[in-house]
C-alpha cells in the first residue's frame, strides 16, 4: 500500500509502476489535464503542483514540478493541483490577481505560475499568523513583500509571452485583500482540500512491519519502496542491492523522463527521519542525506551567510523544495554546486553500509567523473560541516548564464582565516574546472602566509592554469572557466579587503533586487579604494561579511498599496 | 453569456456604453480559463478510443546517405503497432510550405541530426519512445556544411543571392570623409514555446482527417496532409484551439507533425497522437536563422551615412522553408530607422546540414537591423559623439539643409533603399520624448560619473529606435477572412483565420465586433479556428492578425448591418440613416410627423428576433485584402508595407567587468501602436517581446558540436529570460494621440513583432559598458549573443586595445584626451 491525499481526498497508488512520476500520474491516470508538461525536466515550472507534508499537528505546503518527482516518494504526503483552487468558482487571490494583472498570454505556463503563486501566498500567510498571533488570518495584507522574495518564489516558473512584468505585480498585489478576497463561502471545501484529516500514512506505524504493511508499490516487476525507519532502509538495501536510492530525485528522474529508461527498483528517502533532519552543535552542522536545500537555506543564511545566498540561487525555488544536498553530493556532478564549498569548508560525509558506518572528508569522496567512493551496499547518511571559527571567512561565487536556475558554468568557494591582515590558511573548492570538484593547493599554498592585499590575490591568479585544465561545453569555453576563474580570485580578495560595515556596496550583478539597489547604484556605491584592513567581526555577526544582505528584508519602494509600516 | 442583461434594467443599459468596445483594456478572453487550468491545449483532450502514441526516428548524422534499413526490431517492440517508412507515404513526399526540400520522411539522404526517417506508433508515447533505439539503419557518411563561412566560401544556397540598391554606394563611400567596416555573428534562437509541437489527428467516415493541431497555418496544415495522403483538401479539417505559444516556431514547423500523425492514422485505422518532447522539439524543428552580417560605411563629420555597404548571410539550414522570405526582410530592415543614402544590400541563403530555420518574431528583420545599430555605435565611437546623437541625426525625414540630392534641391531623406516612402515620419519626436521622459542626457552623465569612479562594475546606456514594416513581402499572403452568425438571442458567433497563440487575437477581433455593433464585448463569442469555418487563411504571422482578420470581421459585420438596417428601415418605415445602433440598442428616429420626432430603443437582442421573424440573414463572411502594396524582386524596388509601425527603448545595464556578468537595471520604451485596440493586451506584447527580444541577445545561446549536433537541447543548457530578469525598473508607454495615417483597422498598428527589436537597445548598452573602459573611444567587438562569456571576450579585448593605444600615445607624445581623465581609470591589469 502507498496512500497519499490528492486535492483533499485519499488515494492510493499501489498498483503503479515504480518509476511512474507525479505528472503522468496526474496527467494520465487522473485527468487532471491542468497541469502542464513543458520540459519534462523541471526546468520550466509548468507543471508545479503543492505537495503537503504533516508538520506537527497541520498540513505545511511547499511548490514542487510534478514531473521528476515519483509518485512513491508521496507515501502520507498531500498533493494540491489547480483544479481544486477554485472548485466553486471562487477564485484564489493569486488566481484573481493574475487575471487583474493581464498575467498571462498563451496560458500554458499560467497553472504552473498560479501554484508557486499561492504556495507563496499561503508560506506568507501562515507566516504572518504564526509571528503576529493574530486573530485576523485572513488579513495578510499588511505584509510587505520584496521584489526577491517574489523573483525567489518565481524562479522555477517560465514564461515566454508575458515578460513577466505583469505577473510580478500580480504577486505584490494579491496580498491585497480589499482587492483580492479569500473566497469566503468556500472555507469548508477549502480546509478539506488544504487540511485533510490525518495523515493517510503515519511513519510511526510502519515500525518494522513487514513488506505488505510497508509503503510500497508494485506493477509489472518493478517494485519501489518507502521506508519509514534506517533499519527498513538496510534491510531493503540487502535484499536489493539493484534498487536505486532516490531522495529528492530531481537529477535521476531525468533518466525516466529524458532518456526514456525503464527503472524498475527505487527507494525512497524522503520518509526516513533519521536521513531528514537537521543538526546544530556547538562546532557543527549535521545534515541528514535527505534534507532538501529548502531546509538549510536559513541555516546557511545564519552560519555561512554566502553559502546561503549561493543556495538560493541553485536550481529553482521548486528544486529546492524537492532536492537535496545528500543528492548533490551523491551525483558527483563535477558541475554540482554544493560540493566546491563543502571542500572549501571540511565538510566529512558519514556513510552507512552492510559492515557498519565509516566517516570520510569529502574531498576524498570524489574519485573521477561521477564515480565516487561509495562502496555497493553503501549509502550516504549524513554531511557534517564545522562552523566557521572566529576570523574564519568563507566566500562562494558562482558563474552562470543566467542568474536564476542555472546550473554552473564555474564555482568558486575560498575558506580562509585571517589573522593580524594576514592569511593564515586557506581552504579553496572549484566547480566546472575539473572531471571532479576539487580544490587548488597551489591557490592555497599562494596565498597563505601572504598579507591580505590585493597584490597577493594577484600573484594567487596563475594557480589556475597550473592546477585546472577546463574543458569547451555547453555552459562556457575553457578560456573563459580559467578568466573567470581569474577574475574571481581577484574579487575575493577585494571584497575580503573591503569595509564589509559599509553594506551598501554592491560588488556583485546578483546583489541587484529591487529599487533600493538602483538608488545605491547611482549614488555611486562601488567597489573602490580598498581598505588595508579587515573590519574585525565577531563570530555571532558573519553575515556582515558578505556585501549581500540575503534575508528577505523590508523594501519600501516594493510593498503592496494600502501598506503601512509592517515588517517581515 | 448576456448575464449583465439579466441584471441590469433595459433603461439602466441604455444608459451606458458598451462593456469591452474597442480600445478598452478588456482581459484576454481566455485569462479565468487560463488562470483555473481549464484551458484545453492539443495534449488535454480526451484521447479518442484506441488513440495511438507517435514518435519519429531521426538521422544520427548531419549529412549522410542511408545505405540500408532494417525496421523488423522496432516493429516487434513492445507497444509498438505500426512503423512507417517515405514508401509508405501515399501522396507527395515533400512538404516545403513554399519551395520543395523538405521530404516529410527521409528518402535518401540526410540532411540535419534528428531529420525523421521513419515513425512509430505504439500503445503509449513510452513504448513509441523507446522502440526507436531498436532501429538498424547504415550510413554513408558524407561531408557536412555546418557554417555560414564554408557555405559562403562554396556558394552553397538554398535560394539565390538577392540584391537591393540605391544611388552608388561605392562612389559614396570612397568619397566620404570618414569610412568605417565592421562585422558581427548573431546566433539564432529556440522559440521555446511552452507548448511544445504536438497534433491529434482522428480519421473521419470520409476517409479524411480531423486534425487537431497547435499551428499558426491550419490552412497549411489542411494542405499538406491532404497531399501526403494524396486526397482532397476538403477531406481534411484542421482545427486550432489555441497554442500554447507559437512566435513563428508554429508558422511551417507544426505541419509535419501533423503529415506524420496523419499517414499513421490513415495506415492504422486509429487517432494518432504526435507530441514532441522538449528535447526532440528543440532538436528537430526550426530556429531563428543565425546572421552573419557585415557593413562599410562612408559619413561626414556630424556621422551622417553618405553611402553605404552592407552584406547580410542567414544560415538556412537544410531546405528553404521561409528562408527567402527572411532574408529578404532582413534585408529591408539593415536601415533600421536611419536613411542611407547610397546603399547596396547584398542577401545571402545559405545552405548547411542543420535543421531548416524557420519563421521567429521579427522574421529576418531583428538581425537585419543589429548591423545598422552597431553601425551607429560604431561611427559615434569613431567621431566620439554620444550614439544618441549620431542615431538622431540620421534617422528617416530628419533633414540637413546641406545634404542635397542630384538635382540640388534638399534631400528630403524619406526614401529606403528599396525605393518606399516613410510616409508616417514618427521616429524623430517619438525619440526626442523618450529621451527626455528617461532622463538620458542627464543620466548619461551621472554614469560618466560613476564610471570614472568605479573600478570594476560599469554601467552602459542606449537609446535605440525600431521601424518595422508591416505586411506580409509575399502579396497574396495579404488576404483573410471572416465568419459572424448573430443567433436569434442576440448573441454572436465570430470565426476567422486567424490563431490565437497569446497574442490576444481573439479578443482584439471581438472587440472589433463588439464595436460594430455597439455591443457588449460578452455578448460576442470566438470559437476555434477551423479550415471548414474560413477557408484559405494566410498564417498568423507577420504580426498581421489583427489587421487583417479584424478587418474580414469588420467587413462582415458591415454585410450584416446593412440588411438589418435595410430590414430596419423598412420595418419602421424610417431612412436608413435615422437608424444606427448604441449602447446594446437598435436606435431609430422616427420623424415622419415633423413637429415631434420620437427615438425608439429596441434591445439588440429584441430586434434580432424582430429581423429573424422577418426573414433577415443573420449571418456573412467577411473578406480584406491589403491595398496599395508591391514589390518588384527583379529590381529590388517598390512598397513591400503597406506601414511602418515606430518604437524606442532606453536600457540602462551594469557590468561586472571582472566576470562578464551583468544586470539589466531600467528600461523605459515609447512605441507607437497607432490607436490601440486594446491598450493592456498590446503592453502585454510590448514587454513580452521586449524580454523575448532581450533573451535572444543575452543568455539564450545556441551551441552546435563539431558534428552538426545541437548540444543546448534542453532548458537546462539553453537559458530564456527567467522572472529575475525582468528590469526591475521597467516603463512601458503607448505613443499617444498617434493613428495609423493608413486606414487600418481602426487606425491602429501591428505589434506582435515590433517590439521585440527594442531589445537591441539591452546589446548596445552592454557595449556602452565595455566601451567605458577605452574612455568611449573603441566600439568593442561584441556578437550575439551577449553571454557573460561574451561580454568578457569584450571587455578584455578593450583593455588590450586601450593599453596599446596609450603606449601609442606615449610614444607620439601627443596625448589625444585629457590626461587626468586617463589617470582617473585605473588599469585593471597593473593593479593598485
Amino acid at each position: 500500500m502507498l496512500n497519499f491525499y490528492l486535492n483533499g481526498r485519499a488515494v492510493s497508488a499501489s498498483h503503479l509502476c515504480a518509476d511512474t512520476t507525479l505528472l503522468t500520474y496526474l496527467r494520465t491516470h487522473q485527468n487532471l489535464v491542468g497541469t502542464k508538461e513543458g520540459c519534462a525536466s523541471g526546468d520550466c515550472g509548468a507543471c508545479t503542483v503543492l505537495l503537503g507534508e504533516y508538520v506537527g499537528t497541520q498540513w505545511v505546503y511547499k511548490s514542487v514540478d510534478a514531473c521528476i518527482i515519483f509518485v512513491v516518494q508521496l507515501s502520507g504526503k498531500s498533493i494540491i493541483t489547480v483544479e481544486a483552487l477554485a472548485s466553486n468558482g471562487e477564485l484564489h487571490p493569486a488566481q484573481a490577481a493574475l487575471m487583474a494583472f493581464h498575467g498571462s498570454q498563451c496560458g500554458f505556463c499560467t497553472p504552473g505560475i498560479v501554484m508557486s503563486l499561492v504556495a507563496f501566498y499561503e508560506a506568507k500567510l501562515s507566516q504572518y499568523k504564526t509571528r503576529d498571533n493574530k486573530n485576523q488570518a485572513d488579513s495578510p495584507n499588511s505584509m510587505a513583500v520584496t521584489r526577491q522574495e517574489i523573483e525567489t518564489a518565481l524562479s522555477g516558473n517560465l514564461c515566454r509571452c508575458t515578460g513577466y512584468r505583469p505577473i510580478l505585480d500580480a504577486a505584490q498585489a494579491m496580498f491585497d485583500v480589499d482587492r483580492f478576497p479569500r473566497a469566503q463561502n468556500t472555507v469548508k471545501d477549502t480546509v478539506k482540500i488544504w487540511q485533510p484529516k490525518a495523515p493517510a500514512c503515519d511513519p510511526q506505524v510502519n515500525n518494522g512491519a513487514p513488506d505488505d504493511v510497508l509503503p510500497r508499490m508494485v506493477s509489472s516487476k518493478k517494485q519501489a519502496w518507502a521506508p519509514t525507519e534506517e533499519a527498513e532502509l538496510k534491510r531493503l538495501i540487502q535484499a536489493h542491492p539493484d534498487a536505486t536510492l532516490v531522495a529528492g530525485a530531481t537529477d535521476f528522474a531525468l533518466k525516466v523522463t529524458q532518456q526514456y529508461q525503464s527503472v524498475s527498483k527505487i527507494i525512497s528517502l524522503n520518509s526516513i527521519p533519521e536521513l531528514t533532519h537537521v543538526d546544530v552543535t556547538d562546532d557543527h552542522i549535521q545534515i541528514g542525506a535527505a534534507v532538501t536545500y529548502a531546509q538549510l537555506t536559513q541555516i546557511f543564511l545564519k552560519y555561512y551567510p554566502e553559502f546561503g545566498v549561493m543556495l538560493n540561487r541553485l536550481g529553482s525555488q521548486q528544486i529546492r523544495n524537492s532536492g537535496t544536498l545528500g543528492g548533490n553530493i551523491t551525483n558527483a556532478s563535477p558541475v554540482g554546486d554544493t560540493p566546491p564549498v563543502l571542500i572549501a569548508l571540511g565538510a566529512s560525509l558519514e556513510l552507512g553500509g552492510p559492515s557498519g558506518e565509516r566517516s570520510l572528508p569529502i574531498s576524498q569522496f570524489f574519485i573521477s567523473y561521477k564515480k565516487t567512493a561509495l562502496m555497493p551496499g553503501e549509502y550516504l547518511r549524513r554531511i557534517t560541516i564545522p562552523k566557521l571559527k572566529e576570523k574564519e571567512y568563507l566566500k562562494v561565487y558562482k558563474i552562470s548564464k543566467r542568474l536564476e536556475d542555472d546550473i554552473s558554468a564555474m564555482l568558486f568557494a575560498l575558506k580562509v582565516t585571517i589573522e593580524d591582515a594576514v592569511i593564515t590558511a586557506a581552504k579553496s573548492g572549484f566547480g566546472g574546472m575539473a572531471e571532479i570538484p576539487k580544490g587548488s593547493k597551489r591557490l592555497e599554498e599562494s596565498i597563505t602566509g601572504k598579507p591580505l592585499t590585493e597584490n597577493t590575490f594577484e600573484q594567487a591568479q596563475s594557480a589556475i592554469d597550473q592546477d585546472f585544465s577546463p574543458i569547451t561545453d555547453v555552459r562556457a569555453s575553457a578560456g573563459y572557466r580559467n578568466e573567470v576563474a581569474k577574475g574571481l580570485i581577484i574579487k575575493s580578495g577585494l571584497e575580503l579587503l573591503q569595509d564589509s560595515v559599509d553594506a551598501q556596496v554592491v560588488t556583485r550583478v546578483e546583489q541587484i533586487h529591487d529599487c533600493d539597489s538602483l538608488k545605491c547604484l547611482s549614488q555611486g556605491n562601488p567597489l573602490h579604494h580598498p581598505r588595508q584592513h579587515l573590519h574585525q567581526q565577531s563570530q555571532e555577526q558573519p553575515q556582515n561579511l558578505g556585501p549581500t544582505p540575503a534575508q528577505p528584508s523590508l523594501r519600501p519602494s516594493f510593498r503592496p498599496s494600502g501598506d503601512t509600516d509592517a515588517e517581515v | 453569456m448576456l448575464k449583465s442583461e439579466q441584471q441590469e434594467t433595459t433603461a439602466q443599459i441604455r444608459c451606458r456604453p458598451p462593456k469591452g468596445r474597442m480600445g478598452h483594456k478588456a482581459q484576454h478572453d481566455s485569462a479565468q480559463k487560463h488562470v483555473t487550468g481549464k484551458a484545453i491545449y492539443i495534449d488535454d483532450i480526451v484521447e479518442p478510443k484506441g488513440c495511438l502514441h507517435v514518435a519519429v526516428g531521426g538521422s544520427r548524422f548531419a549529412h549522410a546517405k542511408i545505405k540500408s534499413i532494417n525496421l523488423e526490431a522496432v516493429k516487434n517492440a513492445p507497444g509498438v503497432v505500426e512503423v512507417i517508412t517515405i514508401t509508405d507515404v501515399p501522396g507527395h513526399t515533400d512538404i516545403g510550405p513554399v519551395f520543395p526540400g523538405d521530404p516529410v520522411l527521409v528518402d535518401s539522404v540526410c540532411e540535419y541530426i534528428g531529420q525523421p526517417i521513419f515513425a512509430v506508433a505504439a500503445q503509449s508515447s513510452l513504448e513509441a519512445k523507446q522502440a526507436l533505439a531498436f532501429a538498424d539503419i547504415e550510413y554513408i557518411e558524407c561531408t557536412p556544411i555546418l557554417d555560414i563561412d564554408t557555405a559562403l566560401a562554396e556558394k552553397y544556397y538554398v535560394r539565390p543571392p538577392h540584391q537591393q540598391k540605391r544611388g552608388d554606394a561605392e562612389q559614396a563611400i570612397s568619397e566620404a570623409e570618414h569610412v568605417l567596416s565592421g562585422s558581427q555573428y548573431i546566433k539564432g534562437q529556440e522559440h521555446f514555446y511552452l507548448e511544445g509541437q504536438v497534433s491529434l489527428v482522428v480519421p473521419t467516415e470520409d476517409d479524411g482527417m480531423m486534425v487537431y493541431a497547435s499551428s499558426q497555418h491550419p490552412t497549411e496544415v489542411q494542405k499538406l496532409v491532404a497531399e501526403v495522403l494524396g486526397i482532397g483538401i476538403n477531406k481534411v479539417q484542421v482545427e486550432v484551439q489555441r497554442m500554447g505559444g507559437g512566435f513563428g516556431g508554429k508558422e511551417t514547423q507544426a505541419a509535419p507533425l501533423a503529415c506524420i500523425a496523419a499517414l499513421l492514422a490513415h495506415k492504422t485505422g486509429r487517432a494518432c497522437k504526435y507530441r514532441m518532447t522538449r528535447q526532440d522539439d528543440m532538436i528537430m524543428t526550426g530556429k531563428r536563422h543565425d546572421f552573419q552580417n557585415a557593413y562599410t560605411v562612408g559619413f561626414d563629420k556630424q556621422g551622417i551615412i553618405q553611402g553605404a555597404q552592407i552584406t547580410l548571410a542567414g544560415k538556412c539550414g537544410n531546405s528553404p522553408d521561409l528562408s527567402d522570405a527572411i532574408v529578404d526582410r532582413a534585408m529591408f530592415h539593415c536601415d533600421n530607422a536611419y536613411y542611407l543614402n547610397h546603399a547596396t544590400v547584398d542577401g545571402i541563403r545559405c545552405k548547411t546540414h542543420t535543421v531548416s530555420a524557420t519563421a521567429f518574431r521579427g522574421f529576418g528583420g531583428p538581425q537585419g537591423m543589429m548591423v545598422v545599430e552597431m553601425m551607429m555605435d560604431d561611427i559615434a565611437r569613431e567621431l566620439g559623439e554620444d550614439p544618441l546623437t549620431v542615431r538622431q541625426r540620421n534617422l528617416y525625414g530628419v533633414i540637413h539643409d546641406h545634404i542635397k540630392t542630384a538635382d540640388g534641391s534638399i534631400d528630403p531623406r524619406n526614401e529606403t533603399h528599396y525605393g518606399q516612402t516613410v510616409a508616417q515620419q514618427v521616429l524623430p519626436d517619438l525619440m526626442d520624448t523618450l529621451a527626455k521622459s528617461s532622463d538620458y542626457w542627464v543620466r548619461r552623465s551621472e554614469i560618466e560619473s560613476f564610471n570614472a569612479h568605479s573600478r570594476y562594475m560599469k554601467k552602459g546606456l542606449a537609446l535605440t529606435p525600431i521601424k518595422f514594416g508591416i505586411s506580409f513581402t509575399v502579396q497574396h499572403l495579404n488576404q483573410a477572412g471572416a465568419l459572424i452568425h448573430i443567433y436569434t438571442d442576440g448573441s454572436i458567433h465570430l470565426n476567422h483565420g486567424g490563431t490565437e497563440m497569446g497574442q490576444g487575437l481573439f479578443v482584439k477581433v471581438a472587440q472589433i465586433v463588439a464595436e460594430a455593433f455597439q455591443v457588449d464585448l460578452e455578448r460576442i463569442q470566438v470559437s476555434a479556428t477551423r479550415t471548414d469555418k474560413v477557408p484559405n487563411t494566410s498564417p498568423t504571422a507577420a504580426s498581421s492578425g489583427s489587421d487583417l482578420n479584424g478587418m474580414a470581421a469588420l467587413d462582415a459585420c458591415e454585410k450584416i448591418k446593412s440588411d438589418l438596417i435595410e430590414f430596419a428601415a423598412d420595418h419602421y418605415a424610417v431612412d436608413a440613416s435615422d437608424i444606427h445602433f448604441e449602447n446594446n440598442h437598435l436606435v431609430v428616429k422616427k420623424s415622419d410627423d415633423k413637429s415631434k420626432a420620437e427615438t425608439v430603443w429596441v434591445p439588440f437582442a429584441e430586434f434580432i428576433q424582430l429581423a429573424y421573424m422577418n426573414r433577415v440573414p443573420l449571418s456573412a463572411t467577411g473578406f480584406y485584402k491589403t491595398p496599395k502594396i508591391h514589390y518588384d524582386r527583379a529590381v529590388g524596388k517598390g512598397r513591400p508595407f503597406f506601414y511602418f509601425a515606430h518604437g524606442a527603448a532606453c536600457s540602462e545595464v551594469i557590468v561586472d567587468t571582472l566576470t562578464g556578468e551583468y544586470k539589466v537595471l531600467r528600461v523605459d520604451i515609447l512605441h507607437d501602436v497607432g490607436q490601440s485596440l486594446n491598450p493592456a493586451i498590446d503592453i502585454g506584447q510590448i514587454e513580452g517581446g521586449f524580454i523575448q527580444g532581450m533573451g535572444w541577445l543575452t543568455t539564450e545561446e545556441l551551441s552546435w558540436d563539431a558534428a552538426g549536433k545541437l548540444s543546448s537541447n534542453s532548458p537546462a543548457n539553453y537559458k530564456i529570460p527567467a522572472a529575475g530578469d525582468t528590469p526591475i525598473d521597467f516603463r512601458v508607454n503607448l505613443l499617444p494621440q498617434a493613428p495609423n495615417s493608413e486606414a487600418t483597422i481602426y487606425r491602429s498598428k501591428a505589434v506582435g513583432e515590433p517590439p521585440f527589436m527594442l531589445a537591441i537597445s539591452v546589446w548596445s548598452a552592454l557595449r556602452d559598458a565595455v566601451s567605458s573602459l577605452s574612455d568611449y573611444t573603441y566600439s568593442p567587438p561584441m556578437n550575439a549573443p551577449a553571454t557573460p562569456e561574451c561580454v568578457l571576450n569584450a571587455v578584455l579585448e578593450t583593455k588590450s586595445f586601450f593599453v596599446a593605444k596609450n603606449k601609442t600615445e606615449i610614444n607620439n607624445d601627443a596625448p589625444k584626451h585629457d590626461a587626468q581623465n586617463i589617470k582617473n581609470k585605473p588599469d585593471v591589469q597593473g593593479g593598485s
